[in-house]
């Protein structure tokens, strides 16, 4: 039993992904709130919109730190997700004056980060699609956190 | 279904009914920390409330309704400026540099009238411009039958050629028998037992009249039956005082006694509150604290435009309690023994039209029997039955297609709202979302709410009557389940009629509730107490913000909307607060201090465009009648200031945003001029477009803006309550895609003349000139949302339109205007089953131009049906088709223009398909050919139309801004014009007889059928008229009778008819006079002003005319028939 690398990433991403449970879950009760009337869409959108690429690094983080410590089946369960992130984000980075069509749903042209337009948010298929957005979030983060736990203890055990 | 459940429990937990003040504080500030804020100030106390907006009248007599003049406070009053003036010194230290150019009228003042100046000039043109010459008769390229024949794809002649005349007429024919119920003349209408009230008189008031206060008092003497059987249980011995207790329109001072004892009902501890309300409001008047109980028993404090409106949420726990309670939540009851003996068939008015407060029987046993089972099936044998389109050539009906009449019983539908105002694709309305989409249809209503009107009840009530769960008003589709109960047609709560409700004013009796003019006008209006107000109503302010960079002074714009604007000073809709201002700009802001007292307007120039500021907050807006003088000054002298400038920049985005920091205190409406593309400071632009790639036939690309600052900008304006309309004039490409955002989410309005040219382009001058009249003078609504409620189960999917989307169904539109129209897509949520009726309330809630809070609200009754042929029998087909192409604009800017053509034309082939299989009997299905439903008809005509509009076609040379605008157009324009801007009417009107004719107003007006809009139904010895909704074409056959040309064009000949001929001569013969009648009722029909073109074979205009003959094949789009035999392949597919 000894406190390898691949066990400092898995505790690492125990912690980081709690603080993405927190976002999946914060990323739906606001949706909640938009469909229920409670919040107006522009300042809904304006809370929103800063934590979208925070969520992005973190996890981008901790899948480069699995890639580093060699855990290839961590690493390809969180793919995926990874993958999502990336196709959607190139636009975040660079910006204004990037339409492009590729992405799942095409970025409102924005002059800061983030993916939610107050004046679209309202649609219902997009509420609808943010909303499903999150809560697969929120199942996945914990679904991974708990594999995350396993994989640590495993990892400390084996080793 | 869980995560529903959900939903509504935290809703349930956190907004009980009784309670809403604690949400509503929450809720306020979000909103109002969006922008800098200065109009907080006037939602604290510090403002007197009372003695600013105390719209309950005190006076006990109807007669004198003070409430209805709104107290003129000057506008020393609303002391916002305070403030804000601290903070502009602060700013004022700031400036860097005030270059001030020399005083406007440091020059001698020229008192040249710039419009005989300009009206000179252009009276000098025809003589001096000829951009074409006149071709000579050789080189005229004939457009006539013979020339448009060969159509070399064709399939067999025969089967397209005119059908046989018979089969023309079942088409118009079920219309004029659809009418028939509705046709009845008024005098029906005294024939009941019924008191026979004038109505017109009484409650039908023309909205803008701003006295409309009296209506309920002149009914006095008239004798009132009473209509209920057992009339000692209406009547109890209390009630009868009470006449003169509720005087209509006046605060109730006392409630009776103790209300009414015998028919009090359990709800005891509601009914008190309900009781106490009017007395507190009586008592307490001037305390600060004051909420008068509003539809009777919440005292809720709106803190948020939200509330004030009452967005209310149907609460699910409630909702099932009421629905176990058996009987009463899902059927509709029979009669309680006492309203049974109401429903003397003849006593209705048959008129649908507008008076509709005479008596009609009860609905309950309407709606419990949707009866009128003959009407039905007319209704939906003629619907359904099949067609074949390819062999009925002749399916355009010669009269304007009307909005079909849902299947409703003619009681109910007699008072449902005008199609006009209010309709939905599917007058059916499908029982299940599975059923919706099996259909293929969109389902969705179109809106007109703020339509002028020429009857428009209004009442003013300290009590409006609202369901205490999801706030609906009392509507004409309620169901009352006795005197004190009403059960809502949204969320089927029971609530109770409050004590002041059993008034009625129009027969000054007490105990019909049923009979009050709110329910029975599906269209109403409430003038709002002070519950409804967030702070006290704002003074209209006007802003004009003007393009004067070199490119603007070429085009000479300035001297149309100065001298428009001179002309219209007086009839600015607004009270003696009306606020008006002006600012200019190139590469630096021009602002005008136009303060009281000053002898000249005094320019101000800020050319630090990097960080706005506004020189004197204070001097910017003025009073229009107390600077009248000046602000003539302004206009006269303002085309001539600049009329040497260089610039060419322009700094629109500077110039804004000055425009949002002046107008931010109050809100208002602020009008944009531009003439080209901005290129300075935020919000400048790139040219985007490529002129080859204009007709690409693969994509259009750039329909999507490319910065962000004029959306967010327009958020920004629309939380201040400021709509911004935009009018372009531009001669290149300014990137409208970009610009419009400032209109769009700002629920203003967009007007585009592209090439204008004072002198190259006199059409659009024209054009200009009219529109701006009608845009100047038309009503407003200030600082208005509009709330979409409908029956439990349906659910609004997306609007279509210009505003921004506050919450789901919740739209904020800082202005609101007559000529602006929306679209709801629908989607159904819960299944329908046992309801047979679904309704609609659209609720405009406004602060009128006199400075009084207003609240509109239409409803509308549509019946649900189980069945496929149903769905399809029901099917409005024009309103799909506005519904569909507000989908494809959007389709094509989040996906592609391909995409949404696309989607377009599988609209057609699916539900034609669904149709072909679904409904139509095996034998039926063997038939070849495209078989669709009566309702359908027109669909892929319209379709196709809709493909060869601006907006979606390819293959032509379309310009991005025009593709952009005519997308705009789609959006917001009402469905009335906007289906004439699709698929234009064609009256061939060389030959005009009286025959048909129709008389208004002791003037004939003939009648001519409206034909196809193809070139084989032209001929070069007639002259026709094709009315496109904004334009009128009148094409002047070559070898037309000389009748014509001299007696209504007064022309001696073919070759004299001028080239820009854009008016008819007023001659005095029969002919011109007919001909002019015939023009002047089209253009009666809507309220902008269409310009004529006269088109000669030869000019250029020819193209703009031959464009809108969508059934022809052009060199890009099919003809009509080989889209027909498109759409057949497809469908049998």
């Amino acid at each position: 039993m000894a406190f390898t690398f691949a066990a400092f990433c898995y505790m690492l991403a125990l912690l980081l992904t709690a603080a993405l449970i927190f976002f999946a879950i914060w990323h739906i009760i606001a949706f909640d709130e938009l469909k229920t009337d409670y919040k107006n869409p522009i300042d809904q959108c304006n809370t929103l919109n800063p934590l979208v690429l925070p969520e992005y690094l973190i996890h981008a983080f901790f899948c480069v730190m699995f890639l580093c410590a060699s855990e290839w089946l961590t690493l390809g369960l969180n793919m995926p997700l990874l993958g999502y992130h990336i196709w959607s984000s190139p636009q975040i980075f660079l910006g204004v004056l990037i339409v492009s069509v590729s992405r799942y749903m095409t970025r409102p042209v924005m002059s800061v980060p983030g993916l939610y337009d107050p004046t679209t948010i309202m649609n219902a298929d997009i509420l609808a699609y943010c909303q499903k957005e999150g809560w697969c979030k929120l199942a996945f983060y914990l679904l991974s956190f708990f594999y995350y736990l396993y994989g640590m203890i495993y990892v400390l055990v084996s080793s | 279904m869980k995560e529903a459940n959900y939903v509504t429990n935290m809703h349930w937990q956190r907004k009980p009914v009784g309670g809403q003040d604690e949400n509503n504080i929450q809720l306020l500030e979000p909103h109002n920390t969006k922008g800098p804020g200065p109009n907080q100030l006037s939602q604290d106390s510090s403002v007197p409330t009372d003695q600013v907006y105390s719209v309950v009248p005190q006076a006990p007599h109807a007669q004198q309704l003070p409430a209805k003049n709104f107290p003129q406070v000057p506008a020393e009053q609303y002391n916002y400026d305070y403030q804000q003036n601290l903070q502009m010194i602060g700013n004022f230290q700031n400036v860097r540099q005030t270059i001030s150019r020399p005083p406007l009228s440091g020059n001698p003042l020229q008192k040249v009238n710039s419009a005989g100046v300009q009206s000179a000039s252009l009276a000098g043109y025809p003589g001096s411009y000829s951009r074409m010459p006149l071709s000579s008769p050789s080189s005229f390229t004939p457009l006539s039958v013979d020339s448009v024949q060969p159509r070399p794809s064709m399939p067999p002649q025969s089967k397209w050629q005119f059908g046989p005349p018979q089969q023309s007429h079942p088409v118009s024919q079920p219309l004029a028998g659809m009418q028939v119920n509705h046709a009845v003349p008024t005098e029906g209408i005294g024939q009941g037992n019924l008191p026979s009230v004038p109505i017109s008189t009484t409650y039908g008031m023309a909205c803008p009249n701003p006295a409309i206060g009296n209506q309920y008092g002149n009914v006095a003497g008239r004798p009132t039956t009473q209509n209920y059987a057992n009339q000692g249980l209406v009547h109890p011995p209390v009630s009868q005082p009470s006449h003169q207790m509720y005087q209509p329109g006046r605060t109730p001072l006392r409630p009776p006694p103790s209300g009414g004892p015998p028919l009090i009902r359990p709800a005891q501890p509601l009914l008190n509150t309900n009781h106490d309300a009017p007395l507190a409001q009586n008592i307490s008047r001037d305390t600060e604290g004051f909420n008068s109980g509003s539809s009777g028993d919440q005292s809720e404090a709106p803190d948020n435009y939200d509330t004030l409106e009452g967005g209310g949420k149907i609460m699910q726990p409630l909702l099932q309690d009421f629905k176990t309670r058996g009987p009463l939540g899902h059927s509709y009851p029979s009669l309680p023994p006492g309203y049974q003996n109401l429903a003397a068939p003849g006593n209705q008015l048959p008129d649908p039209a507008g008076s509709q407060f005479s008596q009609a029987p009860h609905f309950n046993q309407l709606m419990a029997g949707m009866g009128g089972l003959n009407l039905q099936q007319n209704h939906q044998a003629e619907g359904i039955r099949p067609l074949n389109l390819l062999q009925d050539r002749n399916i355009l009906p010669s009269t304007p297609v009307k909005a079909p009449h849902p299947n409703l019983h003619k009681d109910l539908q007699k008072l449902n709202c005008n199609p006009d105002v209010f309709r939905c694709t599917l007058t059916n309305i499908p029982q299940t979302q599975s059923l919706l989409s099996k259909a293929k249809l969109p389902l969705g209503l179109q809106l007109h709410p703020f339509r002028d009107l020429s009857q428009l009840p209004v009442v003013t009530s300290s009590t409006i009557v609202r369901c205490r769960s999801c706030r609906t008003y009392i509507n004409p589709f309620v169901n009352f389940l006795d005197q004190r109960r009403w059960k809502c047609n949204l969320c089927y709560r029971v609530n109770d009629v409050p004590e002041e409700f059993m008034y009625n004013p129009v027969t000054r009796s007490y105990g019909e509730p049923h009979k009050r003019p709110e329910v029975q006008s599906a269209t109403i209006e409430f003038i709002a107490p002070s519950e409804y107000m967030l702070r006290p109503p704002q003074p209209a302010v006007y802003l004009y913000i003007m393009d004067v960079s070199h490119n603007a002074i070429e085009s000479g714009y300035l001297n149309t909307i100065c001298q428009s604007l001179l002309d219209n000073l007086d009839t600015l809709p607004g009270d003696s607060r009306t606020r008006i201002g002006f600012i200019t700009f190139d590469s630096t802001i021009h602002f005008y201090n136009l303060q009281e007292g000053l002898s000249q307007p005094q320019m101000m120039v800020v050319s630090d465009i990097e960080d706005v500021f506004i020189p004197t907050p204070d001097n910017l807006l003025v009073n229009l009648n107390e600077s009248k003088e000046l602000i003539q000054d302004l206009l006269r002298n303002l085309p001539q200031m600049f009329i040497n400038t260089l610039e060419t920049q322009s700094a629109l985005g500077p110039a804004l945003q000055a425009a949002y920091k002046l107008m931010s205190p109050t809100g208002g409406r602020a009008s944009v001029f531009q003439t080209q593309l901005p290129s300075l400071g935020v919000g400048a632009l790139k040219s985007r477009e490529d002129p080859n790639q204009r007709s690409n036939v693969k994509d259009v690309q750039h329909l999507s803006p490319a910065i962000d600052f004029y959306k967010k900008l327009a958020l920004d304006c629309s939380g201040q309550q400021i709509a911004v309309d935009l009018f372009m004039l531009n001669g290149q490409y300014s990137d409208l895609a970009s610009l419009a955002c400032i209109s769009k989410f700002s629920a203003g309005c967009i007007y585009c003349y592209p090439s204008y040219h004072h002198k190259h382009n006199l059409l659009q001058v024209e054009k200009f000139q009219k529109d701006l009249k009608r845009y100047l003078t038309r009503k407003i609504g200030f600082e208005a949302v509009m709330r979409i409620r409908c029956t439990k189960g349906l659910a609004i999917h997306t609007f279509h339109g210009n505003f921004f989307v506050r919450s789901t169904d919740l739209l904020s539109l800082p202005n609101i205007n007559p000529d602006a129209g929306f679209a709801v897509q629908m989607s159904i949520e819960e299944n329908l089953v046992d309801v047979q009726l679904v309704s609609f309330q659209a609720a405009l809630l406004y602060t009128s131009s006199k400075g009084e809070r207003r609240i509109r609200v239409h409803t509308m009754c549509l019946p649900v049906v189980s069945s496929l042929a149903d769905v399809y029998a029901g099917a409005d087909v024009q309103s799909a088709i506005c519904l569909l192409a507000s989908m494809a604009v959007d389709r094509s800017i989040s996906s592609s223009l391909s995409d949404a053509r696309d989607a377009l034309v599988n609209a057609v082939i699916d539900s034609f398909a669904t149709y072909r299989t679904a409904v139509l009997s095996q034998q039926q299905q063997q038939q070849p050919g495209v078989i669709a439903p009566f309702s359908l008809r027109l669909f892929p005509l319209y379709v196709l139309a809709l493909l060869k509009q601006k907006a979606f076609r390819t293959g032509t040379s379309t310009r991005l801004d025009d593709r952009v605008f005519s997308m705009c157009e789609v959006k917001y324009q009402p469905v009335s014009y906007l289906i004439l801007m699709i698929h234009p009417n064609l009256y061939r009107i060389d030959n005009l007889s009286d025959e048909g004719s129709i008389n208004i107003n002791d003037k004939t007006i003939p009648q001519p059928p409206i034909l196809q809009l193809s070139v084989e139904k032209l001929n070069r010895d007639g002259a026709f008229l094709m009315d496109a909704g904004s334009a009128f074409f009148l094409w002047i056959g070559k070898n037309c009778c000389s009748l014509f040309l001299n007696q209504v064009l007064g022309a001696s000949s073919y070759a004299s008819i001028p080239q820009n001929m854009t008016q008819l001569p007023e001659l005095e013969t029969a002919e011109s006079e007919r001909t002019r009648a015939f023009l002047s009722w089209l253009r009666d029909q809507r309220p902008f002003y269409p310009v004529l073109q006269v088109i000669k074979d030869e000019t250029p205009l020819k193209t703009s005319f031959l464009q809108n003959m969508v059934e022809d094949r052009t060199e890009s789009a099919l003809s009509y028939y080989e889209f027909l035999l498109h759409v057949q392949q497809q469908v049998n597919k």
